[in-house]
């Protein structure tokens, strides 16, 4: 059991290099072995799972080594709750993209060769507990992506790619220069030795020491939280995004929605939170306001869309500003509430679960997206389609699905994450819940107005003769609902993971 | 007066005797045996028999280690002297070598005579303290290098060269000889040491000052430092090369010598001093002076130029200044060092020249446009010139990297408070504007593509063989001075 | 053992001369046997060594008693690191100029005594040799680009060989004075380098020797503003005159700056450390902002190349171990990095489509054509960013960590440039290789040929470098380190106060 981490990092990475290696002829044997590779990361995910222990809320498959003790740099790896879940999802989600994927024509190894090179990187920055060695994942990740979109995209891929590598590039750059900071004045890299300092007080009065400004605090914070703002992304540093989502092809979008953007939402949980808890306290009511203008913002230009890609691309940003509005909450004093740790923990509960959620639901949405352009011949405006209900219906009724799970109906997935949220926020920041709430009902308006505009209403004959979904479509879509379905009746499956963790995180932010 | 004891001269003078007879053998047989034998063979025989007499001169010298003192300074033998005529011989016979191939006159055993009559001129000059002595013996060298310059009589830039030589020459003599009658009257004696002793504690008087003047004049001239250079350029252009090559290496070996041993020994104790902000009066201030502006216009000038034997002339004024630098500093060692620069740059010069020869036979000029491709007609000739021309340079490993060195360490030694620091800036900063007009020419011979179907271009055996010789003796005094540095 | 880099090399050189002339296979092969030879000696020299940290010698004889002056080589950590970097640069530059046809054995000639030279600076500890061997690489320098060289290649090399001329003329005054001063405290004339280092000079002459010894072994290094001839000189320079000039040419510069210039005038450094480090952040800034704005795909490599030298310059001007350290790796990483981005720019493409405008790269897909160069250029472009997993990443690291206690403000300041590095290299990637203008059909009488086996040798040998030192960067540190550790080094009096760690 002991490098199992290490292994599931590898996996996927070999596989590209063997993958690429094939060359641009074998296209079946290309496809299937990155298939292949992927599905035993997620063979390896679910060991990992089964073997875990849920009542524990430290770190569990520990690896730990030096690689350059003079500069603090070690290769060290963990998961706990909140690791073992990004780790699952990022393995559930990369095989459904490179089967949505599959009838690529354009250079295949290459384009599955990064597919799992992204997955590597991803793996990677999930598990790693050292700043060098999560931060060279972290940047590793982006290769792929900037590759993905720039040479398979959309007929403006070329400035959406340039401007995703930079915005990323900007952050990443800050948040080493913020780290190179910490090291300079604590002598560590370690996240858990920092996280420790941290609570204990000692993290600004050492950052103060080595470098004699008074608000170094808060300039190192600032520093850490662009870096993760831009990933997620936080309003206003969201404007990559609608560009990278559409131009990218579907199944690359299925990944950089339902796991790309939970790097930054994991760097959150897993180093600002537990770092920079004081920090955030001292500027809480506008990392508050950032949120909810997230929540509300973009819900709205989700509505003012006409292309289905940019409107879920919107939606997205909005999912995700729940996770940061739970995450802000809880890093309150909030001395005037009844029971704080309880509700901190409901609001964090929530927002580890509509990071899975959200993975699984809008990785779904957009592979349905991939199936629809499929037939469509690459269209996806609102106004393209119509009544298609008449002539797909099991697809109407997949998608509808996904959509209502996106939506927040009770009964499916997005429910409980939503829901927890709240419940947990409610207390903690009233107005903040009250104005966001706002974001749901946006967001109803808009997934509705899909709906609708797309399946309901008078019949388009152009796309009269659209086939419905094959055999293998459907069972390619089936996990993902199935999924929905389960987690919305049963979220104590992902939750009975994950409450140890929080509890403990709950208690870092105890101070 | 005593009876002079002409054997004891003759013994004494035994290398200067040797080259005079070889001089009369080798007029005799150009005169009687080799009437009516082709140029070349002419040339050939009469290099070998003065390459025979100088160099049993040479290796007498060099293996005696007698010191003698005739008649009051007039003839003062000793093993440093003794091995710079062994320096002066040994350029004598490289610049032999290379006119061998000369077809710029008939009267061959006339112009190797006059060659070797001009260093014994110049060893004499070499081994004396008495002022008498060196005026009559820069005289005779003159002479003989003023007839040198002439001697190409179907080209009126040699004749014009000459008499520009001749007058400006005459005038240096006048100024020289008038300053050394001063020093006479100053001092009662025309022996150096007595004029020193003589002139020593007097402070420096106006008569003083201007004989001091007058003598920085006339050596001046003979070793072209600004501002009595104006001769050089014509005289290198206008002269048939391998005169040139004399010119500018034997004699510059010679007077240097004389040079400093007058300022050093004759002058010493009107010495000044030019440290910055040290001035003090006496013939140091002036030399320096005459030092940085020979640097400065030399090397300006030099950039200018299109044709390589006027740049030459004018990077011999600037390397002028340099060891001007180590008269300048007056201690062992500088004089030492400036010895070493000045016996490896006669060398550097002689080689120069002898390429120089070699193109302007081939290619009929010694513009630096008659040197492009060089490097493909005669790679050996474009590799000799370019050890020559980076060692002019100041590029290691190369003798005159390390002659620079010497010189400019012993500089900034000389004296308190880093001594002559303002000059030596001044030299390292000309020397690097040097290195671009000595960089133009191997760029043509290195770089530029020869016109179209130039033949390869047959070097003659004999100047080869010196080339070659001349090069593997640069690059193996630049490796290892010390082999050099101590017989000086 | 590490000397015979320098001997066989020059042997090679004697070799090459000797060669017929026309028989440029014989000529190629000689000078790749030579090179390869003399890194393998490089490599086990330097993994022999005992101990880094000391200064092993290698060869003490006297050579100019006169003068001080000893035919000493020697070796410490950071030597071996310098001495490694040449091996590989030596190698790869030679397979990137497989296909040179004209007069070829003359080339390598220079080449080879080229890389003789820098060599020799690596390994001098005596002043004079130093200044020999550093002297003794202008002339193969200026030839090579002037003969085979491309864009303005006289005038570039012209410049190059006087700006390096001027710049170790400075040397020389400085070096002179020091002399002299070093005769009269330690009693007897010595250009011991080891020695030299524990002369105490005043301050006062600290005060403007000091600035001129370094100015003139930084012009070498690229330092803003002296470093004009570096755009210039790169792009006139055929593909290997690029590589070894921004591979290990400016690492000279460096290394002097290093060796010499702040070992022996350790309060000099101190008094100007904030002016360096200025011009070496307006280095980084500048270079990376001019990069960004080239049409001619070699000057945005040549003006990256100025930036990336700003590192080291920032580096050794934080007087601390970490940036020391940072320094010097950046001088190994970014000898590997240039050489391969030069080695794609101008053999693979530039040497196929006998352009480097970007105007008219654009339209050739060369992504598509010639996708190893493709390929090649991005992982390249992605090392010089300074991503972490290749070798520019740690060193810049490191750099930063230096430099962020001593200039706070500075560093930050860096950091916009490594953003700027970031947008160029993107845009030189988007540009050169995969544009997305339309494309014009490609000429059929002259397809572009594929790339030889000599290239890809050499750019998987320089990837491969590149990546085993991002991911093990210890193999390097544990030489570089315990250099500057040691209380008895030479550089003990630079780092002992003001600069902490």
């Amino acid at each position: 059991m002991n490098h199992w981490l290490t292994i599931l990092t590898l996996v996927p990475f070999l596989g590209g290099i063997l993958v690429a290696g094939l060359g641009a002829e074998r296209k079946n044997l290309v496809r299937g072995l990155a298939l292949a590779a992927s599905l035993v990361g997620l063979g390896g995910a679910i060991c990992m799972w089964l073997h875990f222990n849920a009542a524990s809320g430290d770190l569990q498959f520990k690896e730990k080594f030096d690689w350059v003790p003079s500069l603090g740099i070690q290769y060290f790896l963990g998961v706990d709750g909140l690791g073992l879940l990004m780790v699952l999802l990022t393995a559930i989600v990369t095989p459904l993209a490179i089967l949505a994927s599959w009838k690529v024509e354009d250079r295949p190894h290459v384009f599955h060769a990064l597919v799992l090179w992204l997955q590597a990187g991803l793996f990677g920055t999930f598990t790693a507990l050292n700043f060098f060695h999560w931060f060279l994942f972290w940047e590793l990740g982006l290769i792929p992506a900037f590759f993905l979109i720039k040479l398979w995209g959309g007929p403006k891929r070329g400035p959406a790619a340039t401007q995703f590598f930079i915005y990323t590039m900007v952050g990443s750059v800050t948040l080493l220069l913020s780290f190179l900071a910490i090291r300079l004045a604590t002598g560590s890299f370690d996240f858990i030795e920092l996280a420790a300092m941290a609570k204990s007080g000692v993290l600004v009065t050492k950052l103060q020491a080595a470098f004699g400004w008074k608000n170094i605090g808060l300039i190192i914070f600032f520093g850490a939280f662009l870096g993760f703002a831009v990933k997620v992304p936080l309003i206003p540093f969201h404007t990559w995004l609608p560009a990278a989502y559409s131009e990218a092809p579907s199944s690359v979008t299925m990944l950089l929605t339902g796991v790309m953007s939970k790097m930054g939402v994991y760097g959150f949980l897993r180093i600002l939170l537990p770092i920079f808890p004081e920090q955030i306290r001292e500027v809480l009511t506008p990392l508050l306001w950032l949120a909810v203008a997230t929540i509300v913002l973009s819900a709205c230009a989700a509505f003012a869309q006409k292309d289905i890609k940019r409107m879920l691309a919107y939606s997205s940003i909005n999912h995700l500003g729940y996770c940061l509005l739970a995450m802000f909450a809880a890093a309150s004093a909030a001395t005037a509430v009844n029971a704080p740790d309880i509700q901190k923990a409901a609001a964090l509960d929530g927002c580890l679960l509509q990071m899975f959620n959200h993975g699984l639901t809008a990785s779904a949405l957009f592979l349905f997206v991939a199936l629809l352009e499929r037939r469509s011949g690459g269209l996806r405006g609102l106004d393209d389609f119509g009544g298609l209900r008449q002539i797909i219906p099991v697809f109407t009724g997949l998608m509808g699905i996904s959509i209502f799970s996106s939506l927040g109906l009770p009964g499916l997935n997005g429910f409980v994450g939503e829901f927890l949220i709240f419940k947990g926020v409610f207390p903690l920041a009233p107005w903040a819940a009250a104005i966001s709430t706002i974001g749901l009902l946006v967001t109803a308006i808009f997934l509705l107005t899909l709906i609708q505009r797309v399946f309901c209403g008078p019949l388009n004959e152009r796309w009269a003769k659209m086939p419905d979904l094959t055999t293998a479509e459907r069972f390619l879509v089936l996990p993902s609902i199935a999924l929905m379905f389960v987690l919305g009746i049963w979220p104590q499956f992902i939750l009975g993971a994950v409450d140890a963790t929080v509890v403990k995180l709950v208690q870092q932010l105890n101070f | 007066m005593n009876p002079v004891n002409y054997l004891q001269i003759l013994q004494f003078a035994a290398p200067e005797t040797i080259v005079t007879l070889t001089v009369l053998v080798v007029l005799g047989a150009d005169v009687t045996v080799l009437r009516g034998k082709s140029i070349a063979a002419r040339f050939n025989v009469g290099a070998l028999l003065s390459i025979l007499g100088c160099a049993s001169a040479a290796c007498l010298a060099f293996h005696r280690h007698i010191e003698a003192n005739l008649f009051n300074g007039l003839l003062v033998v000793s093993p440093s002297s003794d091995f710079i005529k062994v320096a002066l011989l040994a350029l004598t016979v490289f610049t032999i070598l290379i006119s061998t191939s000369g077809k710029f006159t008939d009267h061959v055993g006339e112009y190797l005579s006059l060659i070797l009559l001009g260093t014994i001129g110049l060893m004499f000059l070499v081994s004396t303290e008495d002022l008498l002595m060196v005026f009559i013996s820069l005289e005779f060298a003159s002479l003989a290098l003023y007839i040198l310059t002439a001697f190409n009589k179907r080209n009126a830039k040699s004749a014009e060269a000459a008499l520009k030589y001749f007058l400006f020459g005459g005038m240096s003599a006048a100024f020289l000889l008038f300053g050394f009658s001063l020093l006479y009257g100053i001092s009662g004696s025309t022996n150096l040491r007595e004029i020193a002793a003589g002139i020593a504690g007097k402070g420096l008087d106006p008569l003083l000052l201007v004989a001091l003047v007058t003598t920085v004049i006339g050596f001046g001239f003979k070793v072209a430092a600004v501002p009595f250079h104006l001769w050089a350029p014509d005289a290198y252009e206008g002269a048939p090369t391998p005169s040139a090559a004399f010119i500018g290496s034997g004699s510059k070996v010679a007077s240097f010598y004389v040079l400093a041993k007058i300022f050093t020994l004759g002058f010493a104790g009107a010495a000044g001093s030019a440290v910055w902000h040290g001035y003090l009066s006496g013939w140091t201030p002036v030399v320096a002076i005459v030092a940085a502006l020979s640097m400065v216009l030399g090397n300006l000038t030099a950039i200018v130029q299109s044709s390589v034997k006027r740049l030459l002339a004018y990077s011999a004024i600037a390397h002028a200044g340099y060891m001007l630098l180590g008269v300048l500093s007056n201690t062992p060692t500088s004089a030492s060092a400036m010895m070493f620069y000045v016996i490896t740059y006669a060398l550097t010069t002689v080689g120069t020249f002898g390429v120089v020869t070699v193109v302007e036979e081939a290619t009929g000029g010694d513009a630096i446009k008659n040197f492009a491709g060089l490097s493909r007609r005669a790679p050996g000739l474009s590799l000799c010139l370019l050890i020559f021309l980076l060692s002019l340079g100041g590029i290691p490993p190369l003798a005159g990297f390390i002659g620079k060195f010497f010189l400019f360490s012993a500089a900034v030694s000389a004296g308190a408070n880093l001594g002559l620091l303002w000059l030596v800036i001044l030299a390292i900063a000309m020397s690097a504007v040097s290195f671009y007009y000595y960089l133009r020419v191997l760029k043509a011979a290195y770089v530029e593509d020869a016109v179209e179907n130039a033949p390869a271009i047959k070097v003659p055996l004999l100047t080869f063989l010196a080339l070659a010789l001349l090069a593997l003796l640069v690059v193996l005094f630049g490796c290892a001075p010390g082999l050099l540095t101590q017989f000086l | 053992m590490l000397a015979w880099t320098i001997y066989i090399t020059f042997f090679g050189v004697l070799v090459l001369m000797f060669l017929p002339r026309d028989n440029a296979r014989a000529a190629r092969i000689v000078a790749l046997l030579t090179a390869i030879a003399a890194c393998v000696v490089a490599f086990a020299g330097a993994i022999q060594q005992a101990n880094p940290g000391e200064v092993t010698t290698i060869v003490k004889t006297p050579w100019i008693p006169g003068i001080g002056a000893n035919y000493y080589l020697a070796a410490d950590g950071i030597s071996l690191v310098l001495v490694v970097l040449t091996g590989l640069a030596a190698v790869s530059g030679i397979l990137f100029s497989w296909n040179i046809e004209k007069r070829t054995k003359e080339f390598f000639a220079f080449y080879l005594a080229l890389i003789g030279g820098v060599y020799g600076v690596f390994l001098s500890f005596d002043v004079l040799l130093l200044f020999v061997f550093y002297e003794l690489t202008i002339i193969p320098k200026y030839f090579l680009i002037a003969r085979w060289g491309s864009t303005r290649k006289e005038y570039g090399a012209m410049k190059l060989a006087l700006y390096s001329f001027v710049g170790s003329h400075l040397v020389l005054i400085g070096l002179i004075a020091a002399w002299v001063v070093a005769k009269g405290q330690l009693g007897h004339a010595s250009l011991d380098l080891i020695e030299l280092s524990k002369v105490a000079f005043p301050i006062a002459f600290q005060h403007w020797v000091f600035p001129l010894v370094f100015v003139g072994f930084a012009i070498l290094a690229g330092m803003w503003p002296f470093h004009t001839w570096a755009p210039t000189g790169h792009v006139a320079a055929p593909t290997a005159g690029s590589m070894l000039l921004a591979g290990v040419v400016m690492k000279l510069g460096a290394y002097g700056c290093l060796r010499v210039a702040m070992v022996m005038f350790p309060e000099g450094v101190r008094m100007w450390q904030g002016e360096i480090a200025c011009l070496a952040v307006a280095g980084i800034v500048y270079g990376a902002g001019v990069a960004l704005v080239q049409r001619d795909f070699k000057f945005v490599i040549g003006y990256s190349s100025v930036s990336h030298m700003g590192f080291v310059l920032l580096g050794l001007a934080t007087l601390n171990t970490v940036g020391f350290d940072g320094a010097v790796l950046q001088m190994f990483s970014h000898g590997i990095i240039a050489g391969l981005l030069f080695g794609v720019v101008g053999r693979m493409v530039y040497d196929r489509t006998h352009t480097r405008d970007f105007n008219d790269l654009e339209t050739m897909q060369l992504g598509k054509l010639i996708p190893f160069a493709g390929v090649t250029f991005v992982i390249a472009g992605i090392a010089s960013m300074g991503l972490p997993g290749f070798s520019g990443f740690v060193a810049e690291f490191q750099v930063l960590m230096g430099a962020w206690t001593v200039f706070p403000k500075l560093t930050i300041l860096s950091g916009v440039g490594i953003l700027v590095g970031v947008a160029y290299t993107l845009r030189a990637v988007q540009k050169g290789f995969y544009s997305d203008a339309p494309p014009k059909p490609a000429d059929p009488d002259h397809p572009l040929e594929p790339i030889s086996v000599p290239e890809r040798f050499g750019a998987v040998m320089l990837i491969g470098a590149s990546l085993v030192i991002g991911l093990f960067p210890g193999l390097l540190m544990n030489w570089i380190e315990p250099c500057f550790n040691s209380p008895l080094s030479m550089f003990a009096r630079l780092l002992v106060k003001g600069g902490s760690q």
